[in-house]
């Protein structure tokens, strides 16, 4: 009990007063398994429950007197047992709200009376009483039983307890009780240590990731799921945690502020345990602020998804992979392979040797990380053992205990002597995390995180499951590898050139290279002088990187900083391969880090400067050519990640990509337009290119004869033509035809979604949906309707919403017969589909033919039931398709009758908090209350407290469709007046002085509607109404003079009526 | 230096750029230097200089080019005496660099050629190859055959570039195989110099002679 308790019971973490036994499952297992353990004990161990505690166990209980019944002595509320002890003391004493037990009997007894709150005792008993074993057993039992759990066997216990000489007969009791109490202790940990396992243990690098890509969602406008994320402190320690070391003792790793866009500031804490808020530290030295106050959840993800509704809508929505934390099954498994080779060819000298080149290299990288480091810590941090807790397993601070353990285990020596040199002195720390070094770094590494579409995931590996089914290439490129290993140029080159014989694209070749550790000598051979080994080397990896596995081993080697450096090479092929290489290597996100983070793509951007040198014509130009479309190819691989497009652009690389952007070369265009379209994502790039004129280059090939360059061309058009002047240029290039033409290419999805994308954001400009017409785009759009994957569909529709802004072609769109698909395409589930469908079909419901067709394929009730979609973009972008449907519908009011639980639906959503939505349903409601008796059920579900509720907003396309609204509304009943009464009129005076004119418009007619109510009168003269209003009579809207005027009209009749009332008075 | 002699190094010069394809007339005329005085060292006092002869010309080889491969460096002695009289000239001396320094890949695969064919028949025959071979690779105490290894790799260059599989390799294989991967093209040996050293030697060579 002793150890279960101290060790795996889950205390709250308070600086004062006694600690609580949180309530997490662990907690609540440990209590069962305690409770049934006491409740079992009378009958399992009747002699030991008989034997009387040193100090009686005592807590606060819930139990009273009339709890108590046979065998107790009961007096008005203190009760006795019967039993006492050998000097007639009670073993149970009740005096409450305390409670002393003295036995294993009476505490089965108590807890068979507590019967429900057995547990909640039992909680209450342990909490109180810290030390449980000392009280029953004394306290040198105790410390007996904490010290060592297992060696120490019970006979010499026994013998010692003897030698005390205690009585004889007691302390044989004793130790049977000890003896109990210890197994059950035993059977505790390991059912508990079952659990423990299966926990989510964060480390730093997890959480760390977590927080890069969480930060990556706080940018990026209206789309950004949080305000803000930054860390309490900017000081790392070597382990990665943030947290002050008397912290990390805790577990805590790193204390974070997180700004939601919904809800208030959430103060966060990361713990090995997980992640849980606290409650902020207000100022420095104030410990109360790391206590948690709220249950702990795995990670930051599902704690934000549940703290904001907001986060948990639109992280969805995010397109990203959440790669699982990757295990590191690779490394023991390429050391697994090398005993395997031992046992095959002797423990060989090229073996050793291997080993002796590769330590060197390691303890290299891991010096060099740490010199990379700003901070170091002080040693006395180190001593705590702080720097290997990150990932290790025991969470205490192992000094002490190493210690002891060894004093007290002098067997296990090797074991206890790794533990013990981590703490005692640095320069055997680092020694140690050098034999570590591989598994732990990677560790580390592997669990990552990434935001990418693209990304690659960890696959289990496929290996031949034994050495018989190798194939022939196995060993003969295991040869050759022992042949690179002990050659010198001259054989290594020969060797390299044989190796290329092998087909390297093959997966068996690539594996084989990387298991007979082929690819170590490869990415070793990349750091020597010779430029012919390099070359060959890169020639070899170039091909081999094309196999995912082959990747990322490269990486964990340390392979690509290696290649990084070659770029600087003065020797042409070998800036090339490197940068092939690269390109091929940098197809996952840790890859493109570590090129980032080593200068790479400042080179590889270089490698762009082609221009042909004067002084030197065309003998390297060709050459020069390659490089650059090496280099291209390879910041096109790098620009997946988005602090690498950013990199790429303060290198310089925009106008460099410009100038290549005009080669005549497709195999230089493809990667070019590749990284421009995949960097357009990108606002500042967008602009730099259509002020670098790069549009007019896109255009031109768009009429390529290459399908990939046309779709990477049409995709960076798509991308950059969100802004106005892209989407001119491209006109002006004459890019609109191509574009349409690029429709006929059905066979090619990719392209086609390329450029539909292309054509809808260039039919934001009605000049250009103009052009698109002479070309009949709108036909051939509206047949793409069918049978189209949904990233096409989502850009026809979105275009088809576009184009339907002029009228002629709604008609155009409902004589091609585009209706019924659209209305069919309500069904779907992609929410950006759903976004732009009910836009289209908003925009064909304007046109009254069109709204007939709409009406009868049930597309109103479709749309309707949109608006229960979770999507807030959704809801507002279908209430708003609904607004022409209403207006434009023969027998609307009766149409929204019949729909059940649509109005009671629609004022619902008037409690959501995203304006946009709130805009859309007013003008729904605005529409809707049209009908008098549609607004007399509006009415009964309580419409008009809730508009009045948001009239306090500040935005204007809320006012004025609120106004709207309101203004409609008002017409029912006592309307009038509920709205004053709910205090609506008076912010709406406000209204008037908004910079809106159409916010004017809609609220001159809802105050003339509302001061037909004498009592909203009193409340407009007294906001001072008058003055607005009188000027917007000058205004030259006839209906806005006649509101303006009636409102005024009503105020002053009222004023009036009060004077004449008065004089008849 | 006389003014006769300078005459007649210039007059030389320039019928030796006539032949030589990579060198200008300054050039040629600063490795004419270059060549007296190497020459100038090497002689003894009494004799008269054919030329060149292979001890000295090894040294040449060693100290600026970094060669270390005695036999590698016989071959080049040979490539560069074209006439086989034990001394390079100075025309060989100028024809022979011009492609060691500045020569295509078509000359500089002949003169590889050249050189790994160390009995002078126009084919590397394995055992010329065995014997360039021989010492790159690190000898395994454990294996009974220390050769063995080298052989196996004999075997599989002949496999990879002997394309007729008449057991030899003929220049029409050399050329091939190393047109198809230029690594080949020293693939027995480094016989030619990299291009640090080249740069050192042209610096060296015209522009500190040029300011004298």
């Amino acid at each position: 009990m002793g150890v279960s308790l101290t060790r795996a019971a889950q205390w709250t973490t308070a600086t004062s007063g006694s600690g609580k036994l949180e309530s997490t499952p662990m907690n609540e297992f440990l209590l069962k398994k305690i409770l049934c353990f006491v409740e079992q004990f009378t009958s399992q161990h009747p002699q030991e429950a008989e034997h009387v505690f040193e100090e009686p166990l005592q807590w606060s209980t819930t139990l009273v007197a009339s709890d108590f019944q046979t065998g107790y002595d009961v007096s008005d509320w203190a009760v006795q047992s019967c039993e006492k002890d050998s000097e007639g003391q009670p073993l149970l004493q009740l005096s409450p709200p305390n409670v002393y037990v003295r036995s294993f009997g009476q505490l089965s007894k108590l807890v068979h009376m507590a019967d429900e709150r057995k547990l909640e005792e039992v909680r209450t008993c342990l909490e109180e009483n810290r030390d449980p074993i000392a009280e029953i057993l004394g306290s040198s039992f105790a410390t007996k039983l904490d010290r060592d759990e297992v060696c120490l066997d019970v006979l010499s216990l026994k013998d010692e307890v003897k030698e005390e000489g205690s009585a004889a007969d007691s302390s044989d009791v004793k130790v049977k009780l000890f003896a109990v109490l210890q197994n059950m202790d035993k059977q505790i940990l390991s059912q508990i240590l079952g659990e423990i396992s299966e926990q989510v243990r964060l480390d730093a690098t997890a959480v760390k990731n977590e927080v890069e890509l969480l930060k990556q969602f706080c940018s990026g406008g209206e789309k950004k799921v949080l305000k803000s994320l930054r860390y309490t402190s900017d000081f790392e320690f070597p382990n990665g945690c943030r947290a002050p070391p008397w912290r990390q003792v805790l577990g805590e790793i790193c204390y974070l502020v997180i700004e939601p866009c919904d809800t208030e500031t959430l103060y966060i804490t990361s713990s090995t345990a997980g992640v849980f808020l606290n409650e902020g530290r207000k100022q420095e030295g104030d410990e109360s602020g790391y206590e948690r106050i709220s249950d702990i959840y795995k990670d930051l993800m599902t704690l934000l998804k549940s703290r904001s509704p907001h986060f948990a809508d639109n992280i969805n929505k995010q397109v990203f992979v959440v790669q699982e934390p990757l295990t590191i099954q690779r490394i023991p498994h390429v050391e697994l392979v090398d005993g395997e080779e031992q046992g095959q060819l002797q423990k060989s000298y090229e073996q050793q040797k291997k080993n002796v080149l590769e330590k060197p290299k390691q303890q290299h990288t891991s010096n060099k990380a740490g010199a990379e480091k700003k901070y170091e810590p002080c040693l006395r941090w180190r001593n705590l053992g702080l720097l290997s807790k990150c990932g290790a397993e025991n969470t205490k601070p192992s000094q002490s205990s190493g210690e002891k353990k060894k004093r007290l285990r002098p067997g296990a020596k090797s074991k206890i002597r790794g533990e013990f040199t981590v703490s005692s002195s640095p320069r055997c720390l680092s020694s140690q995390k050098m034999k570590t070094s591989a598994g732990a770094v990677h560790v580390e590494f592997f669990s990552e995180s990434s935001t990418e579409s693209e990304e690659e995931e960890e696959q289990p590996e496929r290996r031949p499951e034994s050495n018989t089914d190798l194939p022939s290439e196995y060993w003969q490129i295991q040869k050759l590898v022992k042949y690179l290993k002990g050659g010198d140029q001259t054989a290594t080159v020969l060797t390299l050139c044989a190796m290329m014989d092998f087909n390297l694209m093959q997966e068996t070749c690539q594996l084989a290279i990387r298991d007979v550790g082929g690819l170590e000598v490869l990415i070793n051979l990349l750091d020597t002088d010779e430029v012919k080994c390099k070359i060959g080397s890169l020639k070899i990896l170039r091909k081999i990187s094309h196999n995912m596995q082959i990747r990322w081993t490269i990486v964990d080697m340390g392979g690509l900083q290696s290649i990084v450096r070659i770029l600087d090479s003065p020797v042409k092929d070998l800036k090339a391969l490197a940068a092939e290489t690269i390109a091929n290597v940098a197809r996952f996100r840790r890859a493109r880090r570590t090129v980032r983070q080593h200068g790479g793509i400042k080179k590889l951007v270089k490698l762009l400067d082609c221009v042909p040198n004067l002084a030197d014509p065309s003998t390297n130009l060709e050459k020069n050519v390659e490089v650059a479309r090496c280099g291209a190819l390879a910041l096109w691989s790098c620009s997946r990640s988005t602090k690498n497009k950013e990199a790429i652009r303060k290198a310089g690389g925009i106008p460099l990509l410009g100038r290549l952007l005009k080669s005549p070369h497709e195999n230089m265009l493809i990667p070019v337009v590749g990284t421009l379209q995949e960097c357009a994502s990108e606002e500042n790039y967008r602009t730099a290119i259509h002020t670098e004129g790069m549009v007019k280059d896109l255009v031109k090939n768009l009429s390529s004869n290459n399908d990939e360059l046309q779709m990477h061309c049409a995709s960076a058009i798509f991308k950059c033509a969100e802004d106005k002047q892209t989407r001119d240029l491209v006109r002006k290039y004459k890019g609109l035809q191509p574009l349409v033409s690029l429709l006929g290419k059905a066979g090619n999805k990719y392209l086609l979604a390329a450029a539909t994308g292309a054509i809808w954001k260039c039919s934001i400009s009605l000049e250009n949906v103009t052009t698109f017409q002479e070309y009949k785009a709108l036909e051939i759009l509206v047949r793409l309707l069918t049978d189209q994957p949904e990233e096409v569909l989502v850009n026809v529709v979105g275009a088809l919403g576009e184009f339907a802004q002029i009228p002629t072609n709604k008609a155009t769109i409902r004589k091609c017969g585009g209706i019924k698909p659209l209305v069919n395409l309500l069904t779907g589930t992609n929410q950006a589909l759903l976004v732009n469908v009910t836009k289209a079909v908003g925009a064909c419901a304007t046109d009254k033919d069109s709204m007939t067709i709409i009406d009868q394929l049930d597309g109103v009730r479709l749309l309707w039931s949109l608006l229960k979609n979770p999507s807030e973009d959704v809801q507002s972008s279908a209430a708003w398709a609904l607004c022409p449907c209403i207006e434009n519908a023969k027998d609307a009011g009766e149409m929204v009758c019949s729909l059940v639980g649509g109005l009671e639906l629609i004022v619902n959503l008037l409690k959501s908090t995203n304006n946009e939505v709130l805009a859309s349903i007013c003008a729904a409601i605005a529409k809707i209350a049209k009908d008098k008796e549609n607004l007399a059920v509006l009415t009964d579900h309580g419409v008009v407290p809730l508009l009045a509720e948001l009239t306090n907003t500040t935005d204007d396309r809320l006012r004025r469709h609120l106004a709207e609204a309101i203004g409609h509304c008002c017409v029912w009943g006592s309307n009038r007046a509920s709205f004053g009464e709910a205090g609506a009129v008076a912010p709406l005076v406000y209204y008037l002085k908004s910079k809106d004119s159409s916010v004017h418009q809609s609220t001159a007619m809802t105050l003339y509607q509302l001061s037909k109510e004498p009592n909203n009168c009193i409340t407009m003269q007294e906001k001072g109404v008058v003055k607005p209003l009188i000027h917007i009579m000058g205004s030259d809207i006839e209906v806005l003079q006649e509101a303006a005027a009636g409102c005024v009209r009503d105020i002053r009749l009222l004023a009036l009526a009060n004077k004449k009332a008065c004089l008849f008075i | 230096m006389s003014a006769m002699n300078r005459k007649l190094i210039q007059a030389m010069a320039e019928t030796i750029s006539k032949k030589v394809e990579h060198f200008n007339k300054t050039e040629t005329e600063c490795l004419i230097r270059k060549y007296n005085v190497l020459l100038r060292e090497q002689a003894d006092p009494g004799r008269a200089a054919h030329g060149l002869e292979r001890g000295r010309f090894r040294g040449i080889l060693h100290n600026i080019f970094g060669m270390t491969d005695d036999m590698i460096m016989d071959g080049v002695f040979r490539a560069f005496d074209k006439d086989n009289d034990g001394f390079v000239s100075v025309e060989e001396w100028i024809e022979g660099l011009s492609v060691f320094l500045r020569g295509t890949l078509d000359e500089k695969i002949k003169y590889c050629f050249h050189v790994y064919d160390l009995n002078g028949d126009k084919f590397i025959a394995r055992e010329e190859m065995f014997h360039m071979l021989k010492n790159s690779l690190i000898r395994q105490p454990t294996e009974e055959d220390p050769d063995e290894g080298i052989k196996d790799l004999v075997d599989i260059t002949f496999k990879k570039m002997d394309y007729d599989h008449d057991g030899r390799l003929s220049f029409e294989d050399f050329e091939r195989a190393v047109k198809e991967e230029n690594l080949l093209l020293e693939a027995f040996g480094t016989c030619l110099p990299d291009s640090t050293s080249i740069e050192m030697f042209e610096q060296h060579v015209f522009l500190e002679q040029l300011e004298q």
